[in-house]
């Protein structure tokens, strides 16, 4: 059910604003949706890869003889055939292809085979021998902080350390006086994305020495810029095309299998195909920084924020990864969307060995999230106020400062938001002791009792994410568009390296070129890197950032359309003139780095709020809940496509709600214990809740259409609001996510 | 047993293997599964391998009407019964009503988990008008096939959707079991 004080009204022809159904949900619903796993040509081998068992050892020697005179395979490689850079990274290039000589965690690809069948190439790498010297690992990150600890890289386990300092705390550590002061400590899990379609593609050999990868990846550009150094090519001898995706949730922006597939097609002149299991893609990419987290807030005694002074210490694992920026998030949204005005956070990202952690949907948001909204809670108690009420009353708006001093400039109707969601109808609850209906138990049909202890409760929260790439970064995007007469009539054909993820971006760019040139035949060319850079399907950007590309190539377009005068229609304009192509870069306003010392810094280039509801029921003798319904209002500025922003909005929610109730890889001393879906629980049909939204239009002037983007908001809020509403049916302190059994039950 | 017989060399079978109402004649290892069957070798790639354990649904097929996990499913059992996959859902170029429905509720965004939802989805409403009860509707001691949305989404709730579209998954199912 959905509310939306909609202004955008849908124009006739498949412009922005209407339920647009997807270009490519007919082949999807037929089956015929190529993905990357489906690929496939007559004389392809097979890749697969040697990982290390250990969590961090001394390589000492790697015996192939066994695996290379298996019938069948064609190649086995290690490090040493690495034909340019063997290393890689997002930010910093310290991963290696292949381990050189060492592994720095469990799962760290050793060597790769090439066969004629992939039991075949399984049974070849099982055959290779690889002598270790195991070392003792750092698996604390608290101890990873410590300068004693072993270094993991060169230049020590410090990843970033990110300080945010405002107020009387840029003259020392000493708080100010308040009247009243909580203290928490809290902790987040690591979560996996655990998309649905495991990492694969396709490398093939071309003639020119080069090669032709099809893969599922989130920025086909920046996968090309990690590849071509290490396979030793120029960049224009590297291709890519995005082939189907089966989810990507910030999983697919580090590379996995691309370089191994890529150096297999090279040294064999054959295709290449790689596919994980699921066990595999469980150490195949980066998960969720665990964070530990320490935090103190100060108020007046009605309930305002005086200060605000926090730790975050993310665990980045073996590899930087993404932690430069998740570090940056933590640290300049930790406070949260409110006025506080003394600030004192400290965010750390360390290296371990444990498993590396890089993207996922809100990074370093999430985890501050959850801790600032878990104070926020306990100061509302100690205050004597409502949970809605303290948010309110220290909620920004338009005009306030975050933590980094930037002014909020756009608007940030957060009070107007938590109004709104507080005015929502509650659900209809069953009775404290439900009937016989089984289904409205925690535990559901499992459920060993009639419900005698089950409770119910309700919990609120906020978020605050930033959209597109922060700090400095130059963030663009590129769009082609062509306008041409096919069959007498005009067809529009948009070409952009963007990569659709699930996400709807391709039906949403169809709007945009509908909506800019009044055409109705709107077709998406496939992404590749015949174009230029789209950037990542991350930091919820591709609305705002390739839908921009494609609103100026189409502004460039018609105005030399327009040269043409107006009388005559676009037909015969275009009769004259054939194909009129234009392409066009796009950027959003420029985002500064943050003060190394201070924080302070207009880092990010927009803002965006969700806040929700949860109602649960808790079974509090068997530690099971079970969400009643989430609502949640966000404010999107522009609503494109409500269908497809709505199911952002469920979906986004749905792992919040995961990584507050069962989401977490399991370790001891660095082993991952849980690398299936047996162990590693998402959420069912069974556990998501009917959901209650209102969307609000306020638009951000800055933006294209003045939308906000909308991906990865309601992931933040979903997680706190769920454990509030536990800890307002229980009582627990519940300072841990996510929530396990023995939590509730064995209290 | 002979001493001499590699019990390690695969086991091979002819049999006739009928998807989608085409039979197949086929040669099939013992240890294969019918996900891999029809992906790797009918270029049947529909359904999906989300798991190859049981545990996503994104393999579901039908076999003589009735929805299984293909990964857990043993090729060579499959002589003589009928397999319908995603592939063959639709009647001609006339959609199945649950094809159209899931694209109308936008009940999908990767579309990954799609292929074994719709089939599941098939099959459950097969399930329910034969008066099949769920665990929950046999509760209550009367069978009540009657599908709600709670009903809906107890009967589905072996298809895991990583995108969260659940919540357009249950509205798609309910238009056409309405
Ligand atoms: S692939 Fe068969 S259940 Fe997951
Ligand atoms: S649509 Fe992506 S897993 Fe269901």
């Amino acid at each position: 059910m959905t509310t939306s004080k909609a202004t955008t009204s849908a124009n006739t022809f498949g412009g922005i604003g209407g339920n647009l159904p997807r270009p490519d949900g007919t082949l999807k619903v037929r089956g015929e949706f190529a993905y990357s796993s489906d690929l496939w040509l007559e004389d392809m081998l097979w890749g697969a890869t040697l990982r290390s068992p250990h969590v961090r050892a001394r390589i000492l020697g790697i015996d192939l003889t066994e695996a290379i005179a298996m019938p069948g395979v064609h190649a086995v490689l290690t490090h040493d055939d690495v034909p340019g850079e063997k290393h890689y990274g997002l930010d910093r290039r310290d991963q290696p292809v292949l381990a050189v000589d060492q592994v720095r965690y469990q799962g760290e690809a050793v060597a790769i085979v090439a066969a004629d069948h992939p039991e075949t190439a399984r049974r070849a790498a099982k055959a290779i021998k690889v002598s270790y010297e195991p070392l003792p690992p750092v698996v604390d990150p608290a101890w990873a902080l410590d300068p004693a600890s072993p270094p993991i890289h060169p230049g020590g386990n410090v990843v970033r350390r990110q300080p945010v300092r405002t107020g009387v705390f840029l003259d020392g550590p000493g708080a100010p006086p308040a009247d009243v002061v909580v203290v928490g400590e809290y902790e987040v899990g690591m979560q996996d994305q655990a998309f649905l379609g495991p990492e694969s593609g396709l490398a093939v050999p071309a003639e020119d020495g080069g090669v032709d990868l099809y893969i599922a990846t989130q920025w086909l550009h920046v996968d090309r810029d990690q590849l071509a150094p290490c396979l030793g090519l120029p960049p224009e001898l590297v291709r890519l095309t995005l082939a189907g995706v089966g989810g990507a949730f910030g999983a697919r922006e580090d590379l996995s299998m691309q370089v191994h597939a890529c150096m297999l097609a090279l040294r064999t002149g054959r295709p290449v195909k790689i596919v994980y299991d699921r066990q595999e893609s469980f150490f195949g990419h980066v998960h969720r920084h665990p964070a530990r987290m320490r935090y103190e807030h100060g108020a007046d005694a009605d309930g305002r924020l005086v200060y605000v002074k926090a730790e975050i210490l993310l665990d980045g694992g073996a590899y930087c990864s993404s932690s430069l920026a998740v570090v940056g998030n933590a640290a300049s949204l930790g406070a949260g969307p409110y006025e506080v005005p003394n600030i004192h956070i400290d965010a750390y990202g360390v290296y371990t060995n444990n498993p590396p952690c890089g993207a996922m949907r809100g990074f370093g948001a999430v985890q501050a999230c959850f801790g600032y909204e878990s104070q926020m809670d306990r100061l509302a108690a100690a205050c004597g106020l409502s949970p809605v009420e303290i948010r309110i009353r220290n909620a920004v708006s338009e005009g306030s400062r975050i933590a980094t001093g930037q002014l909020v400039d756009t608007p940030a109707p957060l009070a107007e938001m938590l109004a709104e969601l507080a005015a929502m109808p509650m659900p209809d609850l069953p009775a404290e002791r439900p009937g016989p209906d089984l289904r409205d138990l925690p535990g559901g049909v499992s459920q060993t009792t009639r419900g005698e202890g089950v409770r119910h409760g309700v919990g609120y929260a906020v978020g605050l994410k930033n959209i597109c790439y922060s700090e400095g970064f130059d963030d663009y995007s590129t769009a082609r568009v062509r306008v041409e007469l096919l069959g007498g009539k005009p067809h529009v054909l948009v070409h952009t390296a963007a990569a659709e993820v699930g996400q709807g971006l391709v039906t949403v760019l169809a709007q945009i070129a509908r909506t800019e040139l009044g055409v109705a035949n709107v077709t998406v060319a496939p992404a590749d890197t015949r174009v230029g850079s789209a950037g990542s399907s991350s930091a919820s950007r591709q609305s705002y950032m390739t839908g921009g590309a494609v609103r100026a190539a189409c502004a460039a377009v018609r105005d030399r359309l327009a040269a043409h005068g107006p009388a005559e229609s676009l037909t015969e304009i275009l009769a004259l003139t054939g194909p009129i192509e234009e392409t066009r870069e796009y950027r959003h306003r420029p985002t500064f780095p943050m003060d190394p010392f201070t924080g302070q810094g207009d880092s990010h280039t927009q803002l965006a709020l969700c806040v929700h509801r949860a109602v649960v029921a808790v079974d509090v003798e068997l530690g099971l809940v079970k969400t009643v319904e989430l609502a949640a209002v966000q404010d999107v500025g522009r609503i494109l496509n409500p269908i497809a922003l709505e199911g952002q909005i469920h979906g986004a929610s749905a792992q919040g709600l995961g990584l507050a109730l069962m989401e977490e890889i399991q370790m001891e001393g660095g082993r991952v214990l849980n690398p299936s879906f047996t162990d590693y629980l998402i959420p069912t049909i069974l556990d998501m809740p009917p959901m209650r939204l209102s969307i609000l239009e306020h638009p951000d002037p800055h933006a294209p259409y003045g939308l906000r983007g909308a991906g990865e908001p309601a992931t933040l809020s979903s997680t706190p609001a769920i454990v509030a509403a536990v800890r307002n049916a229980t009582g627990l302190e519940l300072p841990r996510v996510p929530i396990r059994p023995e939590h509730i039950a064995l209290t | 047993m002979n001493d001499d017989e590699d019990l390690s060399a695969p086991v091979t079978m002819e049999m006739r293997l009928s998807v989608n109402g085409i039979g197949y004649p086929i040669t099939v290892d013992t240890r294969e599964t019918l996900l891999d069957t029809l992906r790797e070798r009918l270029d049947l790639t529909g359904a999906k391998k989300g798991c190859d354990h049981g545990q996503c649904g994104a393999c579901t097929v039908l076999v003589d009407g009735r929805r299984v996990t293909s990964c857990l499913t043993l090729t060579v059992a499959l002589d003589d019964r009928e397999i319908t996959t995603v592939e063959g859902l639709a009647d001609g170029s006339v959609p199945h009503p649950l094809q159209t429905a899931f694209v109308r509720h936008d009940a999908l965004q990767c579309g990954y988990c799609t292929p074994g939802q719709l089939c599941s989805a098939v099959g459950m409403l097969a399930e329910a008008r034969a008066g099949w009860p769920s665990i929950v509707t046999a509760d209550g001691g009367s069978v009540d096939a009657r599908l709600d949305e709670a009903e809906i989404r107890e009967r589905m709730s072996g298809n895991l959707c990583r995108c969260g579209a659940y919540v357009n998954i249950v509205a798609a199912i309910a238009e056409v079991a309405r």
